[in-house]
């Protein structure tokens, strides 16, 4: 091992290929879509989900497994890398629309971590098929956000059916109405829903199950509206007396006083913040080059190399932009190399995910700003950026949840001490 | 590929530097802040590490090929124990580093030995001038060529080790061009002044304020030789040591912050367990890795000849000098009154931290 930032060739060439997607089929209908709130952009489902399975992917956006060919070295896994770097660049083109691209999501990601190689096998395999399939996660509820140890949905095992029934409301469900709801055009997708199936027991009692599009007792009750992101669906799911077979819960159906369900949960984070700040660090790079670019049509160009004294106060902020966006972006890159390579990244993770949280929203309200009049315009995409922006530092852990993370990582500090 | 570990070799430099700076310079770095004395016993002991030697391939006296990657990694490092101490055992780098990348064959085989096999000694070099927009590719220090020889004239600012230095490296402005020329010791001309200078912090390093009143050098004596060289690479490199210098003064008051709140009681509890105090921290540490992994990339990419590795590099030194500040700011903020009494460091972290923003020039990788 050494220091190296040479971008690996598949990563180079896959972005661009996707530059060429977000240049061709999400910026020029990223505004029609933002203004018709829950209208479902087919084409581009459609086509992302042709072109990643004649990729050779999944079908969908989840860290491959490689297997080395026969006779050839192998090489270090980039998975996570791969998958980040698709990320922030459909992110650059359109985040919502990012949010929206088949595959198995943050449900996948939860199969992926907590799941046996059964679940994986069973579970996974359906995005790599004909139709494009989605897949969410459900953890939320309207009173457990942060503090996901409140949750009250509950799992109890029916004995004589051998099957879990569910009860519960969860909310912000991302693409929880393409995971759940049985449209003709896509594949049966499912939710992961965390319920207690021990109540007493706390974090220990808590289990991911998976929750098959059309169970019985399952509802789509609402999708919000909202500030940015509107291209992706935000699913209220009620579950009433839901029944899910034995085996579709993720991990040890037993509770043993160790907090082993929740480590689940815990491990589908340390996964997917790198991930969601990727996508926030896409949207900050897209305001940031737009930004360049209107100065330099204006006339304006940034002196790089001068000492700041002599800049003038956009040259610095266009510089601070600049610092933020490259900085934060390495950072995720450590830690998804960190996942690549089996090390652990709670740290790191999280670190990445403050960092994209801050740099997102200042970078693009900064953005705004510079560009005056031309900024707030809906004219131009950078207003809609903006709103994008904002729920990075949101969801996948808030900032503050975040930097708590950060803090006992580096004190040593279990949640108790520092809460 | 992407890979974020040293590779076995720097680890071992890494670990070498940290054992030193630990041991050696942070104890010795209060008294020698407060007495305006660096032990000499102890700028040798940091020279006798090898960072300048093993970056300096052997037909020139050292065991080994420059990094960049590496010399930020050691400087870092160094830095982490006292900035003043790092800055003082490499100096000589100041002389030699830039001989070694731009210098004419020559130039190395007269310089680069003489430097690198003996102990240490005062070879230096002179960027910095005294004016609130001074600009490294803009310097007031002309220089002009007459009758065969350059002439000097402007006055420097901030040169280490001037008084005693057995050449200097003067950089002076030729027709627009930044330009380096090597000027001994003793030539006519050359006036260092008496007194040292005086700054916020840096107070263990003897920095001088020299002159230069009409000093020729000949031809050779031109960094490069008679073409001359390119600035650009010189510049990155010194931008690559003060990110990486920053990073070192942070990470101690990151560290010398954390282990303190999480003695410090107040209202019944550890301070570090109060989230304002914790938050800070975890701030503190998120922006150090940030601009810790901006350092790494631009050191690699003048590692690998990368075009845009100057610009890198402005950029992480941008950044750093930041960075620097607000984490010093806040290891004084963590420790409350006891961070504002010069017993702890933090204080003195935070006059180093904010050095970064002007005092490029005072090392290089
Ligand atoms: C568009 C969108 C999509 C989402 N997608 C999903 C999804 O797919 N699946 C899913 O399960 N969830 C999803 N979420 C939920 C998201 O993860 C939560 O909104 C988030 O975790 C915050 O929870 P909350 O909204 O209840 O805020 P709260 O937890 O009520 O937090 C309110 C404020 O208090 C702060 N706070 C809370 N606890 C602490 C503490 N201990 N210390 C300091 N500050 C604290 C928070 O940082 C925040 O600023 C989504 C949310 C949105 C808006
Ligand atoms: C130059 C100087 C002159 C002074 N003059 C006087 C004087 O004339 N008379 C006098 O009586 N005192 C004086 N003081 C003392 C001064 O008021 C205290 O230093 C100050 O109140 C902070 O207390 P502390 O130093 O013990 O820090 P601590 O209380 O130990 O605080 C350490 C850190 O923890 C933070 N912290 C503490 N409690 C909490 C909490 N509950 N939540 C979040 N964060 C917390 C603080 O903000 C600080 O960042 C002086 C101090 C100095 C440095």
């Amino acid at each position: 091992m050494t220091i190296e930032f040479e971008a690996p060739k598949p990563i180079v060439q896959m972005q661009t290929v996707l530059q060429t997607v977000a240049d061709n089929m999400m910026r020029p209908v990223s505004r029609e879509f933002d203004e018709n709130e829950h209208t479902i952009p087919w084409n581009y489902i459609e086509f992302m989900h042709t072109a990643m399975k004649s990729m050779g992917g999944s079908g969908g956006l989840t860290p491959r497994d490689e297997k080395p060919k026969e006779g050839t070295e192998k090489r270090p896994p980039i998975g996570y890398q791969l998958l980040a770097a698709q990320i922030e660049m459909l992110a650059w083109g359109d985040v919502g629309f990012y949010l929206i691209t088949p595959g198995g999501g943050l449900g996948g990601a939860a199969v992926q971590a907590a799941g046996s190689p059964e679940q994986r096998a069973k579970f996974l395999a359906r995005f790599s098929e004909d139709k494009p399939t989605f897949a969410a996660m459900c953890m939320t509820e309207a009173g457990a956000g942060s503090d996901t140890s409140a949750i009250r949905t509950k799992a109890v095992l029916d004995e004589a059916t051998q099957e879990w029934v569910i009860n519960g409301e969860k909310i912000f469900v991302t693409a929880g109405d393409k995971s759940f709801t049985e449209y003709e055009q896509f594949g049966k997708g499912f939710i992961v829903v965390w319920a207690s199936i021990d109540p007493s027991a706390g974090r220990a009692g808590m289990r991911a199950f998976v929750v098959e599009a059309g169970t019985p007792g399952v509802k789509i009750v609402k999708l919000e509206h909202k500030l940015g992101i509107r291209a992706s669906d935000t699913a209220v799911i009620s579950l009433v007396d839901a029944r899910v077979p034995y085996d579709n819960v993720l991990g040890s159906p037993t509770v043993e006083k160790t907090t082993t369900g929740f480590k689940g949960a815990m491990a589908t984070f340390d996964a997917t913040r790198p991930l969601v700040a990727a996508s926030g660090i896409g949207v900050a790079r897209a305001a940031l080059e737009f930004v360049k670019e209107k100065l330099a049509e204006n006339g304006v160009q940034i002196r790089y190399g001068l000492p700041r004294n002599k800049q003038t106060s956009v040259e610095r902020d266009v510089i601070e932009m600049e610092i933020m966006v490259k900085s934060a972006w390495l950072m995720v890159l450590k830690a998804v190399w960190m996942a690549d390579n089996k090390k652990s990244n709670a740290l790191e993770s999280s670190m990445s995910k403050v960092k994209a949280g801050d740099v997102t929203t200042k970078v693009t309200q900064k953005a705004v700003e510079i560009l005056g009049p031309l900024g707030y315009s809906r004219e131009f995409l950078l207003e809609k950026w903006f709103r994008d922006a904002k729920i990075t530092d949101i969801y996948e852990g808030t900032g503050q949840i975040n930097r708590l993370v950060v803090a006992r990582q580096i004190l040593g500090y279990s949640g108790s001490e520092l809460r | 590929m992407y890979s974020f570990e040293p590779n076995e070799e720097q680890q071992m430099l890494v670990d070498a530097v940290g054992k030193y700076a630990t041991n050696d310079l942070r104890p010795a770095a209060h008294e020698a802040e407060e007495s305006r004395e660096l032990p000499k016993k102890l700028i040798g002991k940091g020279w006798e590490i090898g960072i300048l030697q093993a970056s300096t391939p052997e037909a020139y006296g050292g065991f080994g090929e420059r990094s960049a990657a590496t010399g930020v990694l050691a400087v870092e490092e160094m830095a982490f124990g006292d900035l003043a101490g790092a800055y003082a055992v490499m100096t000589p780098a100041l002389f030699a580093t830039p001989i070694l990348l731009a210098g004419s064959e020559e130039q190395k085989q007269q310089y680069l030995p003489e430097v690198i096999e003996g102990d240490w000694r005062p070879f230096t070099a002179a960027l910095i001038e005294y004016a609130f927009d001074f600009d490294a590719n803009a310097l007031r220090t002309t220089a002009k060529l007459e009758g065969g020889e350059y002439v000097l004239d402007g006055e420097k600012a901030f040169v280490p080790f001037a008084k005693d230095a057995e050449a200097i490296l003067v950089y002076a402005n030729l027709d627009g061009q930044t330009q380096g020329f090597i000027v001994p010791k003793g030539a006519a001309g050359l006036a260092v002044n008496d007194e040292r200078e005086k700054l916020m912090g840096l107070n263990a390093l003897p920095l001088y304020r020299v002159k230069l009143d009409g000093v020729k050098v000949p031809v050779s004596n031109r960094l490069g030789g008679e073409a001359g060289h390119d600035f650009g690479p010189i510049l990155a490199s010194m931008q690559l040591a003060s990110a990486a210098a920053a990073l070192g003064v942070a990470r101690a008051s990151l560290e010398y912050a954390t282990n303190y709140a999480k003695e410090r009681v107040a209202f019944g509890v550890k301070i570090a367990q109060k989230q304002a105090v914790a938050f800070m921290l975890a701030e503190m540490a998120t922006e150090i890795e940030a601009i810790r992994l901006l350092t790494w990339e631009a050191a690699w990419k003048m590692d690998a000849g990368k075009e845009d590795a100057a610009a890198s590099a402005y950029l992480a030194a941008t950044g750093a000098a930041d960075m620097a500040m607000m984490v010093t700011d806040r290891g004084v903020q963590v420790l409350g009154g006891h961070g504002y009494i010069r017993e702890h460091p933090v204080e003195m972290f935070m006059r180093n931290g904010r050095g970064f923003a002007m005092l490029t020039g005072l090392a290089i990788v």
